[in-house]
């Protein structure tokens, strides 16, 4: 065994909890999540860990690691000093059910208030035909894994319980960007929606969702700002605002 | 405990709120998270004073050939002479018994510009209003409505600036020409001044081309990049400027007040601006 290491793990429920002391042997170059399951076969059988892949691939694992979100399959034990001791904790903007599990349903609730593709009318399956250039875009955003770290980072939520009615989050302004990047899809109320049921007007652009983001999307460069300007050709734009009324209708481009 | 009860319930929000996982600590971050934040109140605040101190100056912003950039366009009859490029539409203003330092009569603009820039908002929102002063540490406010109220929702017409800025940066980039004049109006000169304003208004163009708006009115707003090849190529450019937008964000702040401290020095000591030809 490489190392001894001192760790500080969350335990506890939803009702009460608190972080216990653990001293537990580390290999050279394993990962947090190794060691949460070493603990879990010689210290503490019940604790309770969501995991699946451990290739940083299925998006289970997210935790805070010294008070930073990360996926711990992702997170090497030698990225930490000998002498620190490592803090571990559950997500701490959703509610938690055990230990490292937390409820991250909002999500799936977010998920579902957003219309799928709506493709032109009359094209069957196997017809649609789409330039590369054309979806290189929405493309970036498909190599999410839902761990949800961008959701729980997110300070508009994560700080402000009731706000989490009126804001989809990182996540999910990525997906109505791909939608409404998206070269085959008719809706034609995305940037309006986004703005007013799905709170786009909330976020402040400080970019902590690309931060923690393991897969490295551009959440705010690429998604969120470009729909905040799309909103902003809709809705906050005097000029096009006129040409849209006389045109009826959002433009095609 | 009965004092402490407002404060609780206050806090009884964000990661505190029922439900969540119970940690006392706002965060647990053991890095040190709070330096990014005030490094930039500290730049930011230093422009701000010494801006702000240039402009109720409203003296030594011109020494021929150079101007200012907080001084240009000169606008006023206030302005000394043969710094008003596009002459003098505004009187002697006295407000509040001091004459308006010309330099007022434009700020509104570069300012309105950087104000409402997506990358200063990250900026002042992390480290000013400490909505969230880093990532995953709690910020003091009980309510945040974001970008959807007054006088926020301002920020959603950045694209105005930036059209306003281009014109701005086409009369700095004129001045910097200028600059290729010796004290006496003769041209095919060059000075340290020259360079001073020449990297002054390519800093500010850089400035621009990487800007959000830019990226959006140059191709970002379009479905079909296949439809528009000149566009999607453009896109593209403007996309990898994009990507180092902030540090044009802070060179071309620094560089303009520097551009100003130099004239202003000039102006105090002409010797200063020496002519390489
Ligand atoms: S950039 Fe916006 S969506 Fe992303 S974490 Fe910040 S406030 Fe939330
Ligand atoms: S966008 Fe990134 S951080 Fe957010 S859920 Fe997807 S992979 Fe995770
Ligand atoms: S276990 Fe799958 S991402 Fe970590
Ligand atoms: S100037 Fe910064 S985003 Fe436009």
């Amino acid at each position: 065994m490489a190392r001894t290491l001192k760790l500080r793990i969350w335990r506890g429920d939803d009702k009460t909890g608190g972080l216990q002391d653990v001293t537990v042997e580390a290999n050279h170059g394993e990962v947090v999540l190794d060691i949460i399951h070493r603990v879990q076969a010689t210290q503490m059988g019940d604790l309770a860990v969501r995991w699946n892949c451990k290739a940083g691939k299925c998006g289970s694992c997210s935790m805070e690691i010294n008070g930073k979100p990360r996926l711990a399959c992702m997170t090497q034990v030698a990225a930490y000093p000998e002498d620190e001791t490592i803090t571990i904790t559950p997500l701490r903007a959703f509610p938690v059910i055990k230990d490292l599990v937390t409820d991250v349903s909002f999500n799936f609730k977010k998920a579902m208030e957003i219309p799928s593709l709506q493709m032109p009318e009359g094209l069957k399956p196997g017809e649609p035909r789409m330039q590369q250039v054309d979806v290189e875009r929405s493309q970036e955003f498909r190599k999410c894994i839902e761990c949800f770290l961008c959701q729980n980072t997110c300070h508009v939520i994560r700080d402000h319980e009731e706000n989490k009615k009126s804001f989809a989050g990182p996540r999910f302004f990525i997906r109505i960007a791909e939608l409404d990047m998206h070269p085959l899809d008719m809706l034609r109320n995305r940037k309006k929606t986004a703005q007013e049921e799905h709170g786009l007007g909330l976020c402040n652009i400080t970019k902590c969702c690309t931060e923690v983001c393991p897969e490295h999307i551009k959440i705010t460069d690429n998604a969120i700002i470009p729909m905040k300007e799309r909103v902003a050709d809709e809705k906050y734009d005097p000029i096009r605002w006129l040409g849209s009324k006389i045109r009826r209708r959002e433009e095609v481009l | 405990m009965q004092p402490r009860l407002g404060r609780l319930l206050l806090m009884a929000t964000g990661v505190f709120s029922q439900g969540r996982a119970k940690i006392s600590e706002r965060t647990l971050r053991t890095d040190k998270w709070w330096i990014q934040p005030l490094i930039t109140v500290g730049v930011l605040l230093s422009f701000i004073v010494y801006a702000t101190w240039r402009a109720f100056e409203g003296a030594h912003y011109y020494a021929e050939p150079l101007i200012s950039p907080f001084y240009s366009p000169c606008l006023s009859t206030t302005c000394v002479e043969g710094s008003s490029l596009l002459g003098t539409p505004f009187g002697h203003i006295v407000i509040f018994g001091m004459v308006l330092s010309p330099a007022f009569i434009i700020l509104i603009f570069p300012l309105g510009f950087r104000m409402t820039c997506y990358y200063y908002r990250k900026a002042y929102f992390r480290s000013f209003w400490m909505s969230p002063p880093a990532c995953a540490v709690a910020e003091p406010h009980a309510k945040y409505t974001g970008e959807t109220k007054a006088p926020l929702i301002v920020n959603n017409g950045h694209r105005y600036f930036f059209y306003i800025g281009l014109v701005f940066n086409t009369l700095l980039t004129i001045d910097a020409l200028l600059a290729f004049k010796n004290p006496q109006g003769q041209w095919g000169h060059m000075s340290i001044g020259t360079v001073v304003l020449l990297l002054n208004a390519t800093f500010l163009w850089g400035y621009s081309a990487s800007c959000h708006s830019c990226r959006h009115a140059i191709g970002g707003r379009l479905r079909h990049f296949s439809k528009h090849p000149f566009r999607y190529k453009a896109w593209t450019v403007v996309s990898r400027l994009n990507q180092k937008h902030q540090n044009f964000a802070w060179v071309s702040l620094i560089w303009v007040a520097f551009s100003d401290f130099f004239v202003r020095m000039v102006s105090l000591h002409p010797t200063w601006n020496k002519y390489f030809f």
